[in-house]
């Protein structure tokens, strides 16, 4: 009778399985035939064949090892602008939630209001004010141009608020008495407690600053500071009809990404489903 | 010192850099923006004069800027329903099957994760006329005629515009199958004991009940296509919105009046209108829905 009941269940769910395999289908080709023409030389680029007849490492090896292409430098830079926005991202935004959170002050309610309100104002609208600034201080063409915008994430202080919150006030209370000092309290009790919550931060300000394009493609001029996806853009647009050389360069910028989503999938879709994060 | 003094100057040390940050990155860039809209500031020019609505008349004025308005407003029509239709389906089909959920879920999030630079590429690979492109080579198989995609002035918004939709269906469906998950099942059982068909539970119970998720969502798409930039940047020729300025967003008429054609004052005040079209659509989205989601 169950087994009966289970099998009915199967049946009638076949149909969903079938339009949703379609439809994984349609969402995984692109990235199946990006690395199907990554593998082809330039005599196979034009077959449209899914599995090549001569698979070839080649031009990976132009990609990363030629004199003639930046990639590798490109994805230096990423790395750096990523991996130094996000540190400072946990920070900022965690010391700023958690004040946010835990202290009684005056001006608590107009801080916070001032902080959201800035979420409402998109990155388009500030480039050319950014650019200006860049100018006349006189840092075009650094890491700090490229990075300083995304120091601080509104939204994150938003989240870590919301983390923050929760922490019982008692062991706040009683790391004072133990005669701990504000700041040391804050990095060695209380940034442990938010864990979870910054790991969540730090995938997801990751994923955007690895992906981030239009400020990139505006606070860097010399191809040396161009970051992966500001690189890409450059090196296909000058590329011509060689699809070859650029598929392996959207791979190669893909690449590291999958390797973060394949490792912190549960994270990511947990992320997205609790809090609305955008990457 | 007072104990509760000592505290609130302990916690506006802890906020003194971060304010610092959001005065002068955000807040004050944003208001140099919108008081330089109202002069003729340009990078090569010395004296910056105040000229009132000039720059507004100029820009309205231009059919360009017009095109790149009504392009921007249909990435957004479009684009935003369909996404969340399409998701809303999907997370309903997804929440239907007994098991597997994670794996489809994982699949169809890909996109949304991966470089937009990097799938806009791919993605204008596929689109390339025959015998290149795999879209047509499939098209050509099936007997079915070539399309022209990318080149032609009709085809090329809605190509642009379906790669945004690929890539924004997963984060909606986690959304939509989150929501999902918090409906009691005992809400939906009570409803089927008092007899009523699956379609009627779908229609009177799950959505109404998924409402605010909805609501949500289109404001948060409505704004994603509002601002679109990136693809129509790396999928279009030489980056110019064309053909013929058909897939010029108003994000890109900025970009490209700003830094290249160095005319800063006008891109400010484009930026300007573009900004109030974001903060008017999301207002009235949030007034339609706050009279549809309180039952």
């Amino acid at each position: 009778m169950k087994a009966h009941h289970r099998a009915r269940r199967w049946a009638r769910a076949l149909p969903a399985y079938i339009v949703l395999s379609l439809l994984a289908v349609i969402m995984l080709f692109p990235f199946v035939w990006m690395i199907s023409s990554s593998l082809k030389d330039v005599t196979q680029i034009y077959q449209l064949k899914l599995f090549p007849e001569r698979p070839t490492l080649d031009n990976y090896r132009y990609i990363l090892f030629s004199t003639s292409t930046r990639f590798p430098h490109w994805f230096l830079n990423s790395l750096i602008v990523a991996v130094c926005t996000t540190a400072s991202v946990l920070f900022f935004d965690s010391l700023v939630g958690y004040t946010l959170a835990k202290f009684r002050f005056p001006g608590k309610r107009i801080i916070f209001l001032l902080i959201i309100s800035t979420l409402m104002i998109p990155t388009e609208m500030l480039v050319i004010p950014w650019y200006a600034m860049i100018r006349a201080m006189k840092w075009v063409n650094t890491y700090w141009a490229i990075m300083f915008p995304g120091m601080i994430s509104a939204f994150g202080v938003f989240l870590m608020r919301q983390f923050m919150s929760t922490i019982p006030d008692d062991l706040i209370d009683a790391a004072r008495v133990d005669g701990l000092g504000e700041l040391r309290i804050f990095i060695t009790v209380v940034m442990p407690l938010v864990a979870p919550a910054l790991a969540t931060l730090a995938i997801f300000n990751f994923i955007g600053n690895w992906n981030a394009f239009l400020w990139p493609l505006i606070a860097a001029s010399k191809p040396a500071m161009f970051t992966l996806p500001v690189g890409l853009a450059n090196f296909s647009g000058e590329a011509g009809s060689d699809w070859h050389y650029i598929m392996t360069g959207a791979a190669v910028a893909m690449a590291p990404l999958i390797v973060v989503f394949l490792v912190f999938q549960k994270q990511i879709v947990k992320g997205i489903a609790m809090t609305g994060l955008k990457g | 010192m007072k104990l509760s003094t000592k505290r609130a100057v302990t916690a506006y040390l802890f906020l003194a850099l971060p304010l610092v940050f959001f005065l002068c990155v955000r807040l004050g860039p944003m208001l140099y923006m919108l008081a330089m809209s109202f002069t003729n500031w340009g990078l090569l020019r010395r004296t910056v004069k105040f000229i009132g609505f000039k720059n507004y008349e100029v820009l309205f004025a231009d059919p360009v800027f017009l095109q790149s308005l009504s392009n921007t407003a249909r990435y957004a029509v479009f684009g935003a329903p369909i996404v969340i239709l399409l998701s809303l389906g999907i997370a309903l089909l997804l929440d239907s099957i007994p098991k597997g959920k994670g794996i489809y879920r994982l699949i169809y999030v890909l996109p949304y994760i991966t470089p937009v630079v990097a799938v806009s590429w791919v993605w204008r690979w596929m689109y390339q006329p025959p015998p290149l492109g795999i879209i047509d080579g499939v098209l050509g198989a099936l007997g079915l005629p070539a399309g022209e995609f990318l080149n032609s002035p009709t085809q090329a918004l809605p190509s642009i515009l379906a790669v945004n939709v690929w890539v924004e269906m997963g984060y909606c469906t986690i959304i939509f199958l989150a929501g999902l998950q918090t409906i009691p099942k005992e809400i939906s059982e009570a409803a089927k004991i008092d007899g009523a068909s699956d379609r009627q539970v779908l229609r009177r119970v799950t959505l109404p009940l998924l409402m605010p998720i909805t609501f949500f969502l289109m404001v948060m798409e409505g704004i994603q296509f509002l601002r679109i930039f990136t693809q129509v940047y790396n999928m279009s020729m030489q980056a110019t919105g064309g053909p013929l300025n058909s897939t010029k967003s108003a994000a890109l008429y900025i970009y490209q009046k700003a830094f290249t054609n160095f005319e800063m004052a006008r891109a400010a005040s484009a930026s300007a209108v573009l900004f109030a079209i974001i903060m008017v659509v999301t207002i009235l989205q949030i007034r339609f829905f706050d009279k549809r989601v309180n039952y």
